[in-house]
């Protein structure tokens, strides 16, 4: 058998698979439409440092004293600049809980009684921020918006204090006194980056791993179970024509939602390519290489179509989580970061961001390249005689 | 011989689908396999046609072992399944252009060939229509002819008619004679229909249990039957009682009666005044005789002989999984 005709055979397979594909006006819409929803989810539901606006909150002033009078007014003064806060005026702490558990606010500012008379003795004033438990994201971005509120507030006090100590200071040499360190973050890359430059990346080589991994065991069982299978296998091709072929469909249309992702994360949400979009895309196809062994083995142990996608799903749902896509994987405590070293796609995604993100070269990323060809390779090496053997039972 | 198997046997987990099978097709003959549903048919022709790997015993069509040589085998034959092998949203033309092109057949030549077959099963007019709307008669036509594509030596017709019309069916009986008288193809057909194997076969095997149970010609088949000097009666009685069955039944030369409905029976009896004793125990019992048919015997009766059941109570036993797949409604797509 000629390699010349084993890649003609593909070729046609391949060819017969997308004629399918694009006559399926419904799969076809799917297929633009699942990309937009997975980037416009990930790109809107997740919290951005700005997206905090008109929380209500609750604010009891147990103190009576011109301390508290001070901060209240200061408070309210930065609050109209920024409108981070609707503020409800409230009697206790009890009551600040009940409203919560109410669900009326979202969180509460108590003065202590001894506001005032602390700061005239010199002493600290203490407010307590009160948080909603039930929901822990909320509480900790309300935690850190608070403080950072009072934070500005004391030092802006405290820049008074001190001029008026000693009047030769003038504005910035008070703060200088007050807070003596400036801190300032820098990327290793210029401009200005969200959580969607980490996300993008990864999202890309999911879908289109995702695409030729559910791609593949559906298309062979689909055929397998209405019979036209059989009509490939008793012509005279090689076995691996077939599979050749199906994964080429199914490489063409993951890479087609994975541009689709592309464009969208440049377009919709600023995304900006750092590194060579040819690297990008030889990136994808190396781990569609990696995987599709992997889909093989598991399309010849399944009788049917049902029963090959519910294996589909049951292995891409962990890998989604664990191969560092929505999550850095050093978030994750040790034996999840080991069972993650397993998988292609954590590698794909790695090195995308890499090129992406950080406009990598080849020579950056070698390491992943070489686990992804040698997962390739062990995959290939394991799925052609069982997919041969499980052809002619 | 273009095919010989030898003790071809096939088990899925143990259970045996097809039980050391032995026989051979000649050259340009036209071979059925006739038995129930789950009788191994299906298995046998699958293992032919390369699609099932035998667990025992050796098969060759035209020389080439079935599974040594599975590359040449599928170079000379064509196989009609049981199943629709064809995409619904492909045009007809295309359909049969993609698995010409898995043939290995040169543009020019392929594009005449389907041409014909596309005339040849009157189909012409609808190459460029997606199977998917065609009628199941259209249907199982295209199955047929797409078979065909590789001139194959040999075809397999795997229940080429199930699930068609009376007037379909003919066209496909038809066409498979034709194929056969023209082009010499050898032809191995399954079919748990016995009129289609009596009209269609040179030599029927009859399959039971996965083994073959009688294989011969036709008329010889049925000689089995009435050389035993039998006589079939079909009987309409209008006030039919189950005393009158029973009174049948009771008759020495009497061998088995059975009823189809309310007011048809069928008696299978031997020997020289069976006529007589039969009509005069019935008249007794005042019955209203509506028609009698005297039967020659007919491939189902060989069954009944050969097997001692009815080709309709099917098979007896647990069949094996993947055979249930036939029994699942066909998927359509649109």
């Amino acid at each position: 058998m000629s390699v010349k005709s084993m890649i003609s055979h593909s070729l046609m397979v391949a060819w017969k698979d997308l004629m399918e594909l694009f006559r399926n006006k419904l799969g076809l819409i799917m297929l633009v439409l699942m990309p937009i929803f997975m980037m416009s989810m990930v790109g809107f539901i997740y919290p951005s440092d700005t997206s905090i606006s008109k929380i209500s909150i609750a604010l009891v002033n147990e103190d009576k004293g011109d301390g508290s009078a001070m901060l209240i007014m200061a408070l309210e003064t930065l609050n109209n600049n920024t409108s981070m806060m609707t503020i409800t005026d409230a009697s206790s702490f009890d009551e600040v809980r009940d409203m919560i558990q109410r669900g009326d606010v979202e969180g509460g500012i108590v003065i202590a009684s001894n506001f005032t008379s602390s700061l005239i003795s010199g002493k600290q004033g203490t407010i307590t921020i009160v948080t909603d438990q039930s929901n822990p994201q909320m509480s900790t971005l309300l935690q850190i918006a608070l403080k950072e509120v009072f934070e500005q507030i004391g030092t802006w006090l405290a820049q008074q204090k001190v001029q008026e100590l000693n009047s030769t200071v003038n504005e910035s040499n008070s703060l200088a006194i007050v807070k003596p360190y400036s801190v300032q973050t820098e990327g290793s890359i210029p401009g200005h980056f969200s959580y969607f430059d980490f996300i993008a990346p990864g999202i890309m080589a999911m879908t289109v791993m995702m695409s030729v991994m559910t791609g593949l065991p559906a298309a062979i069982s689909h055929e397998k179970e209405v019979g036209t299978l059989d009509g490939m296998m008793v012509a005279p091709i090689n076995r691996l024509a077939i599979i050749l072929g199906k994964t080429l469909a199914q490489t063409a249309r993951g890479l087609l939602q994975g541009t689709l992702i592309l464009i969208l994360a440049v377009a919709l949400f600023g995304v900006t390519i750092h590194g060579s979009i040819l690297l990008v895309f030889a990136l994808l196809l190396l781990g569609v290489f990696s995987f599709v062994g992997f889909g093989v083995v598991l399309t010849s142990f399944a009788k049917d179509q049902e029963t090959a996608m519910m294996l589909m799903m049951t292995l891409i749902f962990p890998m989604m989580f664990l191969s560092g896509v929505f999550f850095p994987i050093q978030q994750m405590p040790w034996y999840m970061q080991g069972i993650s070293k397993f998988l292609p796609l954590t590698y794909v995604a790695t090195a995308l961001r890499k090129v992406m993100v950080l406009g990598a070269g080849v020579s950056v990323i070698t390491t992943e390249l070489a686990v992804l060809i040698g997962f390739g390779i062990i995959m290939t090496i394991i799925a052609v005689p069982v997919f041969k053997r499980a052809m002619t039972k | 011989m273009m095919i010989e198997t030898k003790n071809l046997t096939k088990k899925f987990n143990e259970l045996a689908a097809v039980d050391h099978i032995s026989f051979d097709v000649k050259r340009g003959e036209v071979f059925g396999l006739l038995g129930p549903n789950g009788a191994g048919k299906t298995t046998t022709i699958r293992m032919l046609s390369t699609l099932t790997r035998p667990t025992e015993g050796t098969a060759t069509v035209g020389n080439y072992d079935v599974v040594k040589d599975d590359h040449e085998v599928r170079k000379l034959i064509g196989l009609v399944s049981e199943k629709i092998i064809m995409y619904d949203r492909l045009t007809a033309k295309e359909n049969l252009w993609f698995f010409g092109k898995l043939y290995n057949i040169p543009k020019e030549i392929l594009n005449k060939r389907i041409d014909e077959l596309l005339k040849l099963v009157q189909l012409s007019n609808w190459k460029d229509s997606q199977v998917g709307t065609f009628s199941s008669g259209m249907r199982q036509r295209m199955n047929v002819i797409r078979a065909l594509l590789n001139m194959p030596e040999v075809l397999f017709l795997d229940e080429p008619t199930l699930g068609l019309d009376p007037q379909s069916s003919v066209e496909v009986r038809e066409f498979v004679r034709k194929i056969n008288r023209e082009k010499k193809t050898t032809i191995i057909i399954t079919t748990h229909m016995m009129i289609e194997a009596d009209m269609l076969c040179d030599r029927i095997g009859i399959i039971d249990h996965g083994k073959i149970v009688a294989l011969d010609t036709s008329t010889n088949l049925k000689k089995l039957v009435s050389g035993a000097d039998e006589t079939i009666l079909e009987l309409e009685i209008a006030n039919l009682t189950t005393n009158m069955v029973a009174s049948i039944q009771s008759l020495k030369c009497v061998n088995s009666v059975s009823q189809d409905n309310a007011t048809h029976i069928k008696i299978h009896a031997n020997g020289d005044e069976t006529f007589d004793a039969i009509i005069d125990a019935i008249r007794a019992e005042k019955a209203k005789i509506t028609s009698v048919k005297n039967l020659e015997p007919t491939l189902e009766d060989v069954f009944l002989h050969v097997t001692g059941r009815e080709v309709r109570d099917n098979a007896d036993r647990k069949i094996p999984l993947r055979e249930h797949r036939h029994f699942m409604p066909r998927r359509r797509v649109r």
